[in-house]
């Protein structure tokens, strides 16, 4: 390997990305848009869920019943009933997720009955912890037993502390596989290949010469990511960053590895494009635990999800930010990290061809 | 006289699937030779340069481009040549200026003002800054060539470098071609203009995947009785269909 030619190739890529309006903002923008869209526009936490409440014993007791669940913040009594069917009629109609029916007799026999609107299995089975979590919290009064809930390691249980993390390995494996895939095909496409191909260049020098710029764009991705986290969405970082750092490195060098790799089976952009999406995106999205808990996925599936690179990044930059995990804990799936990416690279050199 | 040959290729075959379209050929190509490989669209020109550059492993071959074994050290044979290929191949958004630092970077070239070189011989002086997309065909195809010469290579391959391209630039080009000649060096180009068959030394008319006339123009013209080249070329290709 001539450094040279690395250089020389390097610096080319860099005047043609700097040039090229789409590459910069497939480079800056995106990220930026990803960060906010998540970040702000999806969270798993809802609150002043709409709730109708048909009182028949209208005591203190079953006020207080009520004011529990107004109390938590999570629920919004929105109309109070009179009569039994409105509760269908509420619920069917979706103006409200929750019933509350306090029949008379409440105070003796302490029985009412809650309906869940169940057609968003998500929303309901959060209802269904919160109201959970609001009798254990009476009952700690009631019984005056010293009784304390504690989440660990995401002590407010917001969901954005879980997300942004995981949108971190997002983030990289879209940019750092569809900026790479794209990088080759594209002078498949244009004719600059032909002649390149035509000199001594060996493979190593054309793929560490690309990779080189698009891994400082990676950095400055990165960089920007975990600051956005923690400055703007104060995600706690309670791990070592050296550790984070580095983890990050080694899985963005492999995604661009991969992103390289999947340019030397095609030569057209669009090929490329889809797919980088397909096989980056898609198994991030839905098979890392980014989202989708793994423990509950088919046995097969979770087969599957071994395949995926991101899983075990995800997995490490969680227990980074969340839990402050040292980094033994993490060992097992910071090797595979370290495998794959070295496999992605060892393959994309072995598969380019200097051939017409 | 091993080293006075640049090229000496025998049964030169590239097959596609059941396609033949290089077949059986012959080329031995002496040094500081002008050699022209012509023929019509499709005649198999294009297959037969590259895979004289090693950009193509052929089907099979015998032989060497200089020195080197055409199947086995196809990188060793790029060290020493500059390949020009019949689409545009430079970057267009880069400059004259930057597209040759780039291969000058490619080639290690170690000698300096080699650029300054090739601008002043190429006469692309005013031409230096301006975006490689943005030039006139003619202007591009010379910054094409000085991309191929930067390392000063024993053999240039041209494929179709006229093509498209006016009659004075053609003369220009043939200028700069001589004056490489006549530094040593062994060009072997295709084209299709069969006009400028006159301008060879050297030349093999190739029509559907073999070689069917070849020799020295003015040589052809003797023993075929006629002052015009290209009606022997057009007698050729008829005897052939």
């Amino acid at each position: 390997m001539r450094i040279k030619r690395v250089f020389a190739i390097s610096k080319k890529e860099y005047l043609q990305i700097i040039r090229d309006p789409i590459s910069l903002s497939l480079s800056f923008l995106m990220p930026a848009v990803l960060l906010f869209l998540f970040g702000y526009a999806i969270s798993f936490d809802i609150k002043n869920i709409k709730t109708c409440v048909l009182d028949q014993e209208r005591n203190s007791k079953s006020r207080n019943f009520i004011s529990n669940f107004e109390s938590s913040g999570y629920f919004k009594v929105i109309s109070y009933l009179e009569r039994e069917d409105e509760i269908d009629k509420f619920l069917d109609s979706g103006k409200t997720a929750l019933g509350i029916w306090i029949p008379q007799n409440f105070s003796k026999n302490s029985e009412a009955l809650i309906v869940i609107d169940g057609s968003d299995a998500g929303n309901a089975s959060l209802i269904l912890n919160y109201i959970s979590d609001i009798f254990l919290a009476d009952k700690e009064n009631s019984s005056k037993i010293n009784l304390k809930i504690r989440f660990w390691y995401n002590e407010d249980l917001k969901s954005r502390n879980f997300i942004i993390p995981g949108l971190i390995a997002l983030i990289i494996a879209i940019i750092s596989a569809l900026l790479s895939s794209l990088t080759i095909s594209r002078e498949w496409e244009r004719g600059t290949m032909e002649k390149l191909i035509s000199t001594p260049l060996k493979p190593s020098e054309v793929i560490i010469g690309k990779i080189i710029p698009y891994f400082l764009i990676g950095i400055i991705d990165l960089v920007f990511s975990v600051l956005i986290a923690c400055l703007l969405f104060k995600v706690p970082l309670k791990g070592n960053l050296f550790f984070l750092s580095l983890v990050s490195l080694i899985y963005l060098f492999g995604g661009l590895s991969y992103g390289i790799l999947i340019s030397t089976a095609t030569k057209s952009q669009i090929l490329s494009i889809q797919i980088s999406i397909v096989s980056t995106y898609l198994p991030t999205l839905l098979l890392s635990g980014f989202i989708f808990a793994i423990e509950n996925m088919p046995d097969i599936i979770q087969t599957i999800t071994y395949l995926v690179p991101a899983k075990y990044f995800i997995f490490i930059v969680r227990n980074i930010f969340l839990k402050g995990s040292p980094v033994n804990y993490l060992l097992f799936q910071f090797i595979l990290l370290v495998l794959f990416s070295l496999l992605f690279f060892a393959l994309s050199i072995k598969k380019f061809k200097k051939e017409v | 006289m091993e080293s006075n040959i640049s090229i000496d290729v025998r049964n030169l075959t590239k097959k596609f699937g059941d396609f033949v379209a290089v077949d059986n050929i012959e080329i031995q190509v002496r040094k500081g030779e002008i050699f022209g490989i012509l023929g019509p669209n499709g005649a198999g020109k294009t297959t037969t340069i590259r895979m004289l550059c090693g950009l193509l492993l052929p089907t099979k071959a015998e032989g060497k481009v200089n020195n080197f074994d055409i199947m086995k050290n196809p990188e060793d044979i790029k060290k020493s040549i500059g390949y020009v290929s019949q689409k545009f191949s430079l970057y267009e958004d880069l400059t004259s200026f930057e597209n040759l630092s780039f291969y000058e970077g490619i080639y290690r070239v170690k000698e300096k003002n080699v650029k300054e070189w090739v601008i002043k011989t190429l006469e692309l002086e005013e031409y230096k800054n301006k975006t490689a997309g943005k030039l006139p065909l003619g202007i591009r195809q010379r910054l094409a060539l000085g991309c191929a010469i930067m390392h000063k290579p024993e053999i240039l391959f041209l494929d179709e470098p006229t093509s498209g391209t006016d009659p004075v630039y053609r003369r220009s080009f043939w200028d700069i071609i001589y004056k490489f000649s006549s530094e040593k060096k062994t060009i072997v180009l295709t084209t299709h203009y069969l006009e400028e068959a006159e301008f060879c030394e050297n030349i093999a008319l190739i029509f559907n995947g073999k070689i069917i006339l070849k020799g020295r123009p003015n040589q052809l013209k003797e023993n075929y009785k006629k002052d015009n080249l290209e009606e022997i070329f057009i007698e050729c290709i008829k005897d052939k269909e």
